[in-house]
Formats: structure tokens, C-alpha cells, sequence
């Protein structure tokens, strides 16, 4: 693919748990053949639920872990197995954005220590001179003033402290940034904030981005693209608007049935999962996720779903036998209800957004 | 509207289960109140939502009500409360104490640090019977089980010997309201009971709550920062912000007709799942710290529309069945103009 910047072919990371003398380790299969592509300048968004395996498959897609097999490539680089001078020079090119603000600085460091770090690495012959500049120059970036360098991450607010994170991320000048929940700590009106600079920075960097997520309308807002996890496999993949609309692996389907939305009276049937997920220490045969599948066959329980062309859109697939059958009975429920709001509720919400956008208001004469 | 919101639950005349009429705290030296004026009241059967972001003061509000602060940090300046009709004194610490646990219960967030890990689950709720019923052993033994097979747990008999760390959160979650509901509390207080679960688990709590209230008509106080899960099971909602509830009402006029600035911008920020996928219109800056705090209105440091007037403390507008809220220009579509 030529505009493919990280292909991932076949990924596979086991870990070995438990064991002693006496008793072998079980082996845990976070991630199980997982192949993905991430074209320049797009967003991919990984979600899925806990134990899932995205962080597994995000920190092997970083190299921070190794596959235990499989093939990587960044800008047709082979990087599953690059090591010393190679991994560091990929450090340049991939950052990582973590989920946890207050736990991923250094409380010990100033922040412009923290942002001017990576600098060290990555761009030795900058002067301390210059590297002050350039760690200003990548706080404005982020939303922060300058002189916000002299101060210790306590001193901010979580959303503060997550731009900080994000300009630290910036600051090798890397092409593609992984992003683990990297909105998911955050308030609401904070984290609206962190998804536009994402944005904003990806528009005007030409950065490709990697976001990590388990909250599915955050997703909606971010990504161009969809990878849905379930159980260490990708069960369906697609463009967002698609993968939103028309679901068609069963599990999407249950997840976005289950979210409840900010809307009075706005209800949908839900596909009811019954139980929880197994555990990858023993996932089950065929299917994996044929134990809470409302619609499972038999031929669930022997044979694998590849991942197949749904026909809807390029690039659109899922991993189910039946999704055809599925999808024909008409299993996805429609949202219903909902009067919505009132004509002067939507005026209200119009004057808003037009003062935040820098519209000036003043109060109107009283009769 | 006041009307179908308590639709064959009671009659509007009633007196509330808890009524707080005003509740003030402030921490430690600070003269600034953490806590201003707080007003909400719950009836039997009904489901209140407190909505707000971190740090506005909503969990502080409903452990203030357990009992659950440090007097010597915590100092109450303002609490006028009615429980069932009936004072509802917050320096009672003995009176407190035969509440909680008995007819108001409390549900925490983290369900995984929230139990004992050193005990049985089936012996913990247990022992929330125990504490307050003169029952035997064996008694509050079968409490529990039936407790745990109420909430849904597959074989309860087994389940009641496991220690949590056997237990997935969600079934932790299920252990928990099991525990708080052994009493028949006549109110359930939830303080996100399942932000720390993924979304299947977590309709499956919201189903399980709301059957259960649906069964014993206690009264619910939901505290939670998700509007969804608040459009989702609230009859009424109150918005809480740094400390005061700005807005408050049916939670059908709280969606469909907001007043505030700061709900209006807190339903503006929210991703949605539906609709076109556009640039997100923000809160901007963040939540004042207690010594930041303006006077006035607390939310004139981030609101768009704030005037001079912004400083002094904001009237409460009636909307109509029980919706109000504490702004100057509200409603503002009336009250402002482009300038």
C-alpha cells in the first residue's frame, strides 16, 4: 500500500503467567493474530473493552513490547525485531500519549525539564538556548503558556497536565502518535478540549494518530477509522461513519447498543451480553466470542471467523459466519423517541456556541 | 409534568424521603464554602441524578449526608435536612450511625477497593445485617445468599464462600449493592456505581438498580459525571458546579430545555453517537480551586456570557415544575443579545 505508514501483519503477544517448580505458566493470549494498516495522516482508533488486549497491541505497535510473533513495518521498515540505534530512531518518528495525567510525569521535574527531555535524545545539538525556545514553542502548542515551563505538574489541573503530556509527545517531531485513552481520565468539558487540540495538532502537523478508547462516541469523534477488539482478535474494522451505522459483527452491535445516550426519552433495545468476558488464559474454541453471542450456531463453537469484506464500504470487515443472516433479520435496533429539545433550548445552545467562538453578547433591554 | 414524573410512585403532596433543604461546608480554615447552599430532596420510589464534574462537590454532598466526614476537617455551616419528615441532624453521629447502613444505604465507585479483601463476601454482607438486626449467624447467613441471588448471582450458595479478588468487577459491583440492600434501605445512595465498569457491564447494573428499586420503591440518589446514564434512569436531575447546584428540574427539562450556561456548555461538549461529527463545542479553562473561587457566581470565570453583574450572586429562576436555576440572564436566548 503506498500510503501506508505502520502495517502490522499477523501480531501476536502471548504472556507466560503463573508457573513455579512444579507447575508450567499458563500462557495468556492478550494479542492473537492481529493484522492492521494506518495510512499517513488518518486516524485509527482501537476500542474494545477491558482486558481486550488494545493496550497490549498499542504498546507492541510502539515497540515498547515485542511481538511474540509476527511483522511490523513503519514507513517500510521492518521494526518488529529493531533494536539499540534503530528503535531509537523509531522513538523519533512514534510517541506515545498516556491514559493517566498524574501518574506518567515525573512530579520531580519541571515541566519544561519533562518537555525538554526527549529533546536531549533526539535533538542533541540544540543549545540550552535553543531548547528553551523550542520547549516555549511546544507549550503554546498545546494551550500552555511559556513560562508554565518553571512550574511542577502538581501545580495543574488534569487536562493541563495531559497537554503537557501531549507536548512532551511533540516534541521529537514524530509522525505518528499512539494515544492509550489518552481522554478517557478527563472531565467532560476537558476532555472536549484535549479531542479538538488532538485535532488541531494532527491538521496542522500532518501528524497520523493511534487512538486507544473504550468510550465509543469519543471514538466517533476522533477517528476516521475503526479496529473493534474482542478478546486479543480485531472482529471488525472499517471507516468510522460505516462502522457506526451499519455494524455487523454482533459484538459491535452489543457495545453500541449498550451505551446509554445523553437524550431524554431516547431509548434502543439492547443485545443483551449475557455474562462477562472469559479470560484470555483459555478463551474459547471457534469464535471467541460465541459464549455471549445471542445469535451463536454451532458452527460457532469449531470454527474461526476470519475477518471478511462486508460489501458495505472499502475496507469494511468483520469477523462472524453469519453476518449476512445477521444483519438481514434485522438485529441492530434503531435508537426511538426522544422529543429533543425545545426551539428556545436550540436557540440557547446556537448563542453558546457562538460565544465560544468569539461572538460578544450583552444583555438585552428588559420590557 | 410534576405529574408523570411521579406517575403511581406518590402523591405530589407527600412529604419527601430526604429533604435537603439547605446544606453549607466548608474545610478546614477556608472561609470560602466548598459546599453553598445545596438543595435537592428525593421521594420514595424516584431517582435523583447529580450531575457534575470532578471536584464540584457532588460525593462530598451525599457523604456529608452518611456521615461519612471528619468533623475536625469538615465543618458544616449550613444544614437544614429532613429525613422522612423528620429532622435529620448531621452532628448526631449516633443517630447517623443507625441510619447508614440501615434505611439509607451507600454504593461506592470502586467496587474493588470498597470491599474487604481479607473476608468472604458472604460474611461481609453478613455482617451488614448483623449490625443491625438482632438475627443469628445462620440468619444473616441466608440473607446473604438470598441477597446475592436477588442481585444475580449465578449460584449465590457457592459464591457466598468466594473472596473478591475471585470475583470480576462486576460481579463485585453486584456484591456491593447486595450488601447495601440487605436492610431494605427506604434510600440507596450510588456515587458512580459503574464508572469503573465497561458499557455491557454496566447496562447490566443500571437494569439490575432500576429492577430492584422498581421492587422495594426505595428512593435512589444517583451520582454520576455521564449525562447518558443519567438521561438513561433519572427522574429529576440536579447539575452541580463548584460547589452549588446552578440548575435543577425534571430530568425531561433539563435535556430538552436547559437554562444554564454551564449545562448548555457541558451537553454542548459531549461527544455524541448520533448526528453530524463536528468540532466540539467546548467548556474553556477549568474548575476553580477553593482559593480561586470568584464571588458571585461560580461559574463567571469560564462562562461566555459573563457580565459585571456576574459578581454578585445569581437569582434562582423558576421554570415551571420544579426546574430552576441560578443565573443572572436565564433564560438566555431572552436576556442576550449579539452585540
Amino acid at each position: 500500500m503506498p500510503n501506508a505508514i505502520l502495517t502490522a501483519m499477523n501480531l501476536t503477544r502471548h504472556f507466560k503467567v503463573g508457573g513455579s517448580l512444579f507447575t508450567r505458566p499458563k500462557t495468556l493470549r492478550a494479542v492473537e493474530d492481529v493484522s492492521l494498516t494506518v495510512q499517513k495522516g488518518e486516524t485509527l482508533a482501537i476500542v474494545g473493552e477491558s482486558g481486550c488486549g488494545k493496550s497490549t497491541l498499542a504498546r507492541m505497535l510502539m515497540r515498547l513490547i515485542a511481538p511474540t510473533s509476527g511483522q511490523m513495518t513503519f514507513e517500510g521498515r521492518q521494526i518488529d525485531q529493531a533494536e539499540g540505534r534503530a528503535l531509537t530512531e523509531l522513538r523519533r518518528d512514534m510517541q506515545f500519549i498516556f491514559q493517566d495525567p498524574f501518574s506518567s510525569l515525573n512530579p520531580r521535574m519541571t515541566v519544561g525539564r519533562l518537555v525538554g527531555e526527549p529533546l536531549e535524545t533526539h535533538a542533541p545539538q540544540l543549545s540550552g538556548k535553543d531548547r528553551r525556545a523550542k520547549v516555549g514553542e511546544l507549550l503554546a502548542q498545546v494551550g500552555l503558556r511559556p513560562e508554565h515551563g518553571e512550574r511542577y505538574p502538581h501545580e495543574f489541573s488534569g487536562g493541563q497536565r495531559q497537554r503537557i503530556g501531549i507536548a512532551r509527545a511533540l516534541a521529537s517531531g514524530p509522525k505518528l502518535i499512539i494515544g492509550d485513552e489518552p481522554v478517557s481520565a478527563l472531565d467532560v468539558s476537558v476532555q472536549a478540549q484535549v479531542i479538538n487540540l488532538l485535532a488541531d495538532l494532527r491538521d496542522r502537523l500532518g501528524l497520523t494518530l493511534v487512538v486507544i478508547a473504550h468510550d465509543l462516541a469519543v471514538i466517533r469523534h476522533m477517528s476516521d477509522r475503526v479496529a473493534v477488539m474482542y478478546l486479543g482478535k480485531v472482529v471488525e474494522e472499517g471507516p468510522t461513519d460505516e462502522i457506526f451505522a451499519t455494524p455487523r459483527h454482533p459484538y459491535t452491535m452489543a457495545l453500541l447498543s449498550a451505551i446509554p445516550e445523553a437524550e431524554y426519552g431516547r431509548t434502543r433495545a439492547q443485545i443483551p451480553l449475557t455474562g462477562e468476558m472469559p479470560s484470555p488464559i483459555d478463551p474459547p474454541a471457534g469464535c471467541r466470542f460465541h459464549t455471549r453471542c445471542p445469535f451463536a450456531r454451532e458452527a460457532c463453537k469449531q470454527d474461526v471467523p476470519a475477518l471478511r469484506d462486508t460489501g458495505i464500504a472499502p475496507g469494511h470487515r468483520a469477523a462472524c459466519h453469519f453476518f449476512e443472516e445477521i444483519a438481514a433479520e434485522g438485529a441492530m435496533p434503531l435508537p426511538t423517541g426522544g422529543t429533543g429539545r425545545s426551539e428556545a433550548a436550540k436557540a440557547r445552545f446556537a448563542l453558546y456556541a457562538e460565544a465560544i467562538a468569539g461572538q460578544k453578547t450583552r444583555p438585552r433591554a428588559q420590557p | 409534568m410534576v405529574a408523570t414524573l411521579v406517575q403511581n410512585h406518590i402523591s405530589i403532596e407527600a412529604t419527601p424521603l430526604l429533604d435537603v433543604r439547605a446544606l453549607s461546608l466548608g474545610f478546614g480554615a477556608s472561609k470560602t464554602n466548598l459546599l453553598e447552599g445545596v438543595r435537592y430532596s428525593v421521594e420514595a420510589g424516584e431517582t435523583l441524578c447529580i450531575v457534575g464534574e470532578s471536584g464540584c462537590g457532588k460525593s462530598v454532598s451525599s457523604l456529608a449526608i452518611m456521615g461519612l466526614l471528619r468533623h475536625d476537617v469538615a465543618h458544616i455551616r449550613e444544614a437544614d435536612i429532613r429525613f422522612r419528615g423528620e429532622p435529620y441532624d448531621l452532628h448526631d453521629t449516633a443517630a447517623l450511625r443507625r441510619h447508614r447502613g440501615a434505611d439509607i444505604a451507600m454504593i461506592f465507585q470502586e467496587p474493588m477497593t470498597s470491599l474487604n479483601p481479607a473476608f468472604r463476601v458472604g460474611d461481609q454482607i453478613a455482617e451488614a445485617v448483623r449490625a443491625h438486626r438482632n438475627v443469628t449467624e445462620a440468619e444473616a447467613n441466608d440473607r446473604a445468599v438470598n441477597m446475592l441471588r436477588r442481585v444475580g448471582i449465578p449460584a449465590p450458595e457457592a459464591r457466598v464462600n468466594e473472596y473478591p479478588h475471585q470475583m470480576s468487577g462486576g460481579m463485585r459491583q453486584r456484591v456491593m449493592i447486595a450488601m447495601a440492600l440487605a436492610n431494605d434501605p427506604a434510600l440507596l445512595i450510588a456515587d458512580e456505581p459503574t464508572t469503573a465498569l465497561d458499557v455491557t457491564i454496566q447496562s447490566q447494573i443500571l437494569d439490575l438498580i432500576r429492577t430492584l428499586q422498581a421492587e422495594t420503591g426505595m428512593g435512589t440518589i444517583m451520582i454520576t459525571h455521564d449525562l447518558g446514564v443519567v438521561a438513561e434512569i433519572a427522574d429529576k436531575v440536579a447539575v452541580m458546579y463548584a460547589g452549588t447546584i446552578v440548575e435543577a428540574g425534571p430530568a425531561e427539562a433539563i435535556f430538552n430545555d436547559p437554562q444554564h450556561p454551564y449545562t448548555i456548555g457541558l451537553m454542548s461538549s459531549m461527544p455524541k453517537l448520533t448526528g453530524p461529527r463536528e468540532r466540539l463545542t467546548t467548556v474553556p479553562g477549568t474548575v476553580p480551586t477553593i482559593e480561586t473561587m470568584p464571588d458571585g457566581c461560580r461559574f463567571s470565570t469560564r462562562c461566555p456570557f459573563a457580565q459585571h453583574v456576574c459578581k454578585e450572586t445569581p437569582p434562582e429562576r423558576s421554570f415551571g415544575a420544579g426546574h430552576t436555576a441560578l443565573c443572572h440572564f436565564a433564560p438566555l436566548n431572552e436576556r442576550l443579545e449579539r452585540a
